[in-house]
């Protein structure tokens, strides 16, 4: 096959020097045109983030801490007359959360099984361009998480929110280096059009997308 | 593979243009396509530079495929994956059911991939005695009907609500016979609670690829129902089915097409889940399939490297073509008589499938030149099909009368002052007859071409004669 290709380009294997210039290409990965919508002092690009989300039907609340969000999630579940049993991610961070303060709140930590209601994940960052979450798998934040579940709730630092996804892929290689073994860039929830190509939300993956913003950004 | 319908292109456009259903459900879609593909493109002032951006991109990383193509495998197998290299379609169907066979695998879930309507695995696998069952939505209803998409990211694109319930009804007989599907939702829901448990159980999930990255060794999937992931994440073991053309070397450069992808398809700013998977399971997850393999496949694109249709392979099947193309508004996908339809069809289809099968499908084109304007990367589309022509021309596959013509018009065109003399008659000639209606509802030995449309009558002067009248006066 590789024969083939290089027939119809007219060349044998790349010289050493041309090969050398495209692994610096990789090594380097070079940015191209970013829009300009997303290039904007960090409070904007959480106002961006949060209107992107809500464009695409999502939901998000705003909280000052973390200490904030056990009574968000009860209160959410409440008003959207959930059940008070979730999943959540093992991660650190979540499970840092002072829970106990809404005892009826009946917490699992783990990847979600078909039956799982509400999921609660980690929110790695979020991208203001277009309102998304980026998602990487760890064994701290399966993705089940944000498949099977009706409900996912997504707790995100507001810290954690960039302009570009360019940017997202920045973070993602000085904090976690490697690859993940699945990176999910979540926009909004599951949704189909191809009942006449009609909008319906609610596909296969989950009808209700939920972000909780902690607001730890400062100012 | 498919049984291609293509060379029945004018008999398959004369029963489109009769079928009711596919016109009622052409006439809904199409401008909705449109429209919201305009309000996105209007909402990034940058559009036009990502299309160049896009461009440059797909023509970098096929100018040096062989050597990303190799960075990539390196990194899928650094990643605990397997890359298997498949030069036709029998190979790829070869290798996925060895897949299948050595997982012991009974069903098999599976995402929406155009290469694998392409090398028809379902029905190997069915043969085989392995259930494949789509999950996409769309492509769920077509495998219940045994159809072929009639569109390239909207399968279902020619069925209405009342061909959903029907199918629906037939299908599911466990369900209560009386239930009621009063909107689009209830066909949703139901589809949902059947798939789920197909999900849960399938031992194979088999996906398609947007994009491969060489930097990553990972493949992208884009999907808004969250089947695909579903289809990737579940199963034991994930399987990628990918033809070469799909590999860019970074994530840089996938996000770069990707910001030009979702608006020109969907007209969404982004798709709600795009996914990018490298390898297997890692030690201490929780979920993730423990064996990836990616299926690469040829069938037919090296040979376009290096020809004039080398421009082709930069398509990242967003179906902007299709849905802007007048031919396609009016026949629909099925017409095309195979897998891919619409401009990016017709000139896909002749180099995949034969010329001599597929040359009607160039020749169906009114050249208006709205897909190439649409086109995210900026593939000539109309300029394709040309070649396309030229080439039946040249292996005198047009039919005979077509060349005589064509022959005759050649003889007249390349004498200056004969050719002037002749339009001038004919205009002459067309004007006397025809200045009380304006236009003519029939012709002499152009009656297929005034069945379908009149021709407007000339006014009495030939462009030239105009032409050098107005130079004389000075006014041009």
């Amino acid at each position: 096959m590789l024969t083939a290709i290089r027939r119809g380009l007219r060349r044998g294997p790349l010289p050493q020097d041309q090969a050398a210039m495209l692994d610096g290409r990789l090594a380097g990965h070079p940015r191209h045109l970013i829009p300009a919508r997303s290039q904007l002092p960090h409070p904007q690009q959480v106002d961006l983030f949060v209107r992107n989300v809500e464009k695409e039907f999502g939901t998000v609340d705003r909280v000052p801490d973390m200490d904030a969000v056990p009574g968000a999630v009860a209160d959410y579940l409440a008003t959207q007359n959930l059940p008070g049993s979730l999943v959540m991610a093992p991660h650190p961070e979540l499970q840092a959360i002072p829970w106990s303060a809404r005892p009826l709140l009946d917490i699992r930590e783990g990847r979600a099984q078909a039956t799982d209601a509400v999921s609660v994940q980690h929110g790695f960052a979020g991208i203001a361009e277009t309102g998304t979450l980026m998602l990487p798998s760890a064994p701290e934040r399966p993705v089940t998480l944000n498949l099977l579940a009706d409900t996912e709730i997504v707790v995100l630092r507001a810290s954690a929110i960039v302009g570009a996804y360019e940017e997202a892929w920045d973070r993602l290689r000085a904090e976690i280096g490697a690859m993940p073994r699945n990176v999910m860039l979540v926009t909004g929830p599951s949704r189909s059009a191809d009942i006449e190509q009609t909008l319906e939300l609610g596909a296969h993956g989950p009808r209700r997308l939920h972000v909780v913003l902690v607001e730890d950004a400062g100012g | 593979m498919h049984i291609a319908t293509s060379p029945a292109f004018k008999d398959n456009a004369h029963k489109a243009l009769g079928d009711a259903g596919l016109q009622k459900a052409l006439a809904r879609s199409g401008p909705s396509f449109i429209a919201r593909r305009a309000a996105a493109v209007a909402h990034l002032p940058e559009f036009e530079r990502l299309r160049e951006t896009a461009r440059d991109i797909k023509n970098h990383a096929i100018a040096n495929l062989d050597f990303y193509l190799e960075a990539y495998e390196a990194k899928v197998l650094a990643a605990g994956g397997k890359v298997h290299w498949c030069s036709t379609a029998d190979d790829a169907r070869d290798a996925v059911l060895a897949i299948c066979k050595a997982a012991g695998a009974k069903t098999v879930t599976k995402g929406k991939s155009m290469i694998g309507e392409e090398i028809a695995i379902n029905d190997h696998l069915e043969q085989h005695g392995i259930t494949p069952v789509e999950t996409d939505l769309g492509e769920y209803i077509i495998q219940l009907r045994h159809e072929l998409p009639s569109h390239i990211i909207a399968p279902a694109f020619h069925l209405n609500m009342e061909d959903w319930e029907e199918a629906f009804r037939e299908s599911h007989t466990d369900l209560p016979a009386d239930r009621q599907f009063h909107e689009r939702r209830d066909i949703l829901t139901e589809a949902r609670t059947k798939l789920r448990a197909k999900f849960l159980a399938a031992d194979v999930g088999i996906t398609g690829a947007n994009f491969l990255i060489a930097e990553t060794g990972s493949s992208v999937i884009v999907t808004n129902e969250g089947n695909g992931d579903l289809t990737q994440t579940l199963p034991r073991v994930h399987i990628v089915l990918a033809s070469i053309e799909k590999c860019v070397p970074t994530l840089e450069d996938a996000t770069s097409l990707l910001r030009v992808l979702a608006r020109s398809a969907t007209g969404q700013d982004f798709s709600v889940y795009t996914t990018f998977s490298t390898g297997a399971r890692r030690p201490g997850d929780l979920d993730g399939p423990e064996e990836y393999h990616v299926v690469l496949i040829d069938n037919g694109r090296s040979a376009m490297i290096g020809t004039e249709f080398q421009e082709m392979l930069r398509c990242i099947r967003c179906a902007a073509c299709m849905n802007h193309c007048p031919v396609y508004g009016a026949v629909g996908g099925h017409a095309y008589g195979w897998v891919y339809p619409g401009p990016m069809g017709s000139v896909l289809t002749p180099g995949l499938i034969g010329v001599d099968k597929a040359g009607h499908l160039p020749n169906a084109s009114t050249f208006c030149g709205k897909c190439e304007s649409v086109c995210p990367v900026k593939i000539p589309l109309p300029k394709l099909m040309r070649h396309w022509r030229e080439r039946e021309f040249e292996r005198h596959l047009t039919p005979a009368a077509a060349r005589t013509n064509l022959g005759l018009w050649a003889f007249v065109a390349r004498r200056p002052s004969l050719y002037r003399l002749a339009t001038r008659a004919a205009a002459f000639g067309l004007g006397a007859f025809g200045r009380r209606r304006g236009r003519f509802n029939s012709l002499p030995f152009a009656g297929g071409w005034t069945k379908g449309r009149d021709l407007p009558a000339p006014e009495g002067d030939t462009f030239f004669a105009r032409y050098a009248r107005e130079q004389r006066a000075g006014r041009v």
